[in-house]
């Protein structure tokens, strides 16, 4: 018997009433939400369950939502079940101010690295994490890169100019004002003095 | 102590093992990638990997760039298949965006992604013997290898970081050459492969360094997250082609090899006949390409005016086109909101785009399942207690690709 997201769904319900929340099929795909202090306990459901057998992890990594107050980070785990050929997708979300979230590495060894980027690039403290350190970027760097505050253009260039593809202001070097002047005003001359047409420069 | 002394760090003396940094720019890694082992005479006692070492943060660029400008960065992370990238990155648009593929794109799209995993494994299959000391093998077959970028070149007109295709399907038809040079390659590979085969499979001497080394378990396999060669030589008959069939992969008949042990020689044999299983998926998708004529034989792409860059000539004297194609080169299009995950079979395993979209003109977010940086970090259980020149077998026929691993 396929297993179908609405089964899934009512097992979920059945075993974490009210916890379990936010079920939603986008693109077929199940997904739905717990509290982060339960993160471990439903994907040992998940895995452990007869039925379900959520027993590989395809993916883990994190999202940034600065507008989601008290919820800025999420960890978004994609599971598979290989048997019945079913992929879900389980979200757990964290204040960004304290991102500490259960590692998942006691279940999946598959887990560790990708805890590893996640804190990495967004500084989700994995708790009981054996290794938790950055994996693509230096020790020294201070920041999570990832998080939307980090705008991926430096701010501080000046010598990208955006006006004429019409996306407002810009701070030039203040150079190119002045050899338009320079330029229009030599055409302008050129055609006052020249009648035919011809520059004189 | 007299200051003339050497200084040597604490307990270096007493030390047993030896430290070896193996990489970053070592040329047994075939990477960029570093290899802190501890060894115990020829023994390797423990390993750490350092990776990151050409980390371009193609996540965050993804971030401001729209869906067309994205798939030069899926050029750059498995470099050995980019075509496979490109077209994986390609469906992760139509699917959010809804996009239903002509059949013939299809079978186009397999042509180029079953020659994409042959150069590929032809790569990493022939690096396995280069480390064991058997240069032939490579050099014989690299000039297949240049037949298949001959391919790519007239499809696309680059070789390496491909960039081939848009959404919706390609960005010219296949032109006459291309498949005299497909029918070339399905005329003269078999023979070539064959060879190869020869030079290896029951060659002594490769299979006593590759017998028993570097194995793992289908249930640690699993846990660890490998997927495609990697973890069907462990007996695991998992493959994306299959199990979430993509670009009509259904519509084609083939099998998928499995191997026992889960060591360096499993997964070169299953490299070696899903050669042989592409192989016979581009001469099916072949000729189910040539069974489209007249006006049929002309689709190359999907109808999606806002992504597919329009004709020049329309663009010259239609309105529509011009505003497209102003809005497609501006990145000017607004992506529909929405949450998805396509995955496909690369090179070397499932290759996943997990995009999040807010309704803006780039993705929210944009996650790359690369399978090797994932599969790396069993690297150290595969090697405890092995020998040093094992562990180079290892890594090379794991099929590490240092432009997916740090991405």
């Amino acid at each position: 018997m396929a297993l179908s997201n609405e089964h899934i769904k009512q097992r979920l319900t059945e075993k974490f009433p009210d916890q379990v929340t936010g079920f939603e099929e986008p693109y077929g795909m199940l997904t739905f939400e717990a509290p982060k202090d339960l993160n471990l306990k439903v994907l040992n459901f998940l895995y452990d369950d007869e039925e379900l057998k959520f027993r590989f992890m395809t993916d883990l990594c994190g999202v940034h939502n600065p507008h989601n107050k008290a919820k800025e980070l999420v960890v978004v785990y994609h599971l598979h079940n290989l048997e019945d050929n079913v992929r879900i997708r389980f979200k757990v979300s964290t204040d960004i101010n304290q991102p500490d979230i259960y590692t998942a590495t006691g279940l999946f060894s598959a887990a560790n690295w990708m805890e590893r980027e996640t804190y990495d690039f967004y500084g989700v403290n994995f708790v009981g994490h054996p290794n938790l350190k950055r994996i693509l970027n230096v020790d020294e760097m201070d920041y999570f890169p990832m998080r939307k505050e980090f705008p991926l253009e430096d701010s501080t260039r000046i010598d990208k100019d955006d006006e004429m593809f019409g996306r407002g202001g810009t701070q030039g070097f203040g150079t190119e004002t002045n050899e338009a002047d320079h330029r229009n005003s030599v055409i302008a001359e050129n055609e006052k003095n020249d009648e035919t047409g011809r520059p004189i420069v | 102590m007299s200051e003339q002394h050497i200084k040597l760090p604490e307990g270096s003396i007493e030390k047993t093992t030896t430290t070896l940094n193996l990489g970053p720019t070592h040329p047994a890694t075939h990477g960029v990638m570093q290899n802190i082992l501890e060894l115990d005479g020829e023994r390797i006692v423990s390993t750490e990997q350092t990776i990151g070492y050409i980390h371009r943060a193609f996540e965050k660029i993804a971030e401001r760039r729209p869906l067309a400008q994205i798939t030069t960065l899926t050029d750059r992370l498995n470099y050995c298949s980019s075509p496979i990238n490109n077209m994986g990155w390609h469906l992760t648009c139509e699917k959010l965006l809804g996009v239903k593929t002509p059949k013939r794109v299809d079978y186009l799209r397999v042509i180029i992604m079953e020659l994409s995993r042959i150069s590929d494994h032809l790569i990493c299959n022939s690096i396995v013997g280069v480390d064991a000391g058997a240069y032939t093998g490579f050099l014989y077959v690299m000039q297949y290898r240049e037949l298949i970028y001959e391919i790519y070149e007239e499809v696309c007109g680059a070789r390496l970081t491909t960039n081939m295709g848009r959404i919706g399907g390609f960005e010219r038809n296949f032109n006459n050459i291309a498949f005299e040079k497909i029918e070339k390659f399905l005329a003269e590979y078999p023979r070539v492969l064959k060879e190869f085969e020869n030079l290896f499979q029951r060659n002594r001497i490769f299979m006593d360094r590759t017998k028993g080394t570097g194995a793992i378990s289908a249930e640690r396999a699993l846990n660890y997250g490998f997927t495609g060669p990697n973890l069907r030589a462990a007996g695991v008959d998992y493959d994306v082609r299959v199990h979430s069939p993509y670009s009509s992969y259904e519509d084609f008949d083939f099998t998928i090899p499995v191997g026992t042990t889960g060591d360096n020689y499993d997964r070169w044999l299953v490299r070696e006949q899903e050669m042989w299983q592409s192989l016979s998926i581009i001469e099916q998708a072949y000729r189910k390409v040539q069974e489209f004529k007249g006006a049929a034989a002309d689709v190359y792409h999907a109808d999606v005016p806002e992504y597919y860059l329009p004709e020049k000539a329309d663009v010259y004297t239609k309105m529509e086109a011009l505003i497209y194609h102003f809005k497609i080169i501006m990145g000017e299009t607004d992506i529909p909101a929405g949450e998805v995950y396509q995955s496909v079979e690369g090179g070397n395993g499932e290759l996943g785009f997990y995009l999040i979209s807010d309704g803006g003109r780039s993705p929210y977010r944009l996650h790359f399942r690369r399978p090797c940086f994932i599969y790396y970090q069993a690297y150290e259980e595969l090697t405890k207690g092995a020998m040093l020149s094992d562990a180079i077998m290892t890594m090379s026929s794991l099929n590490l690709i240092a432009g997916e691993l740090d991405a």
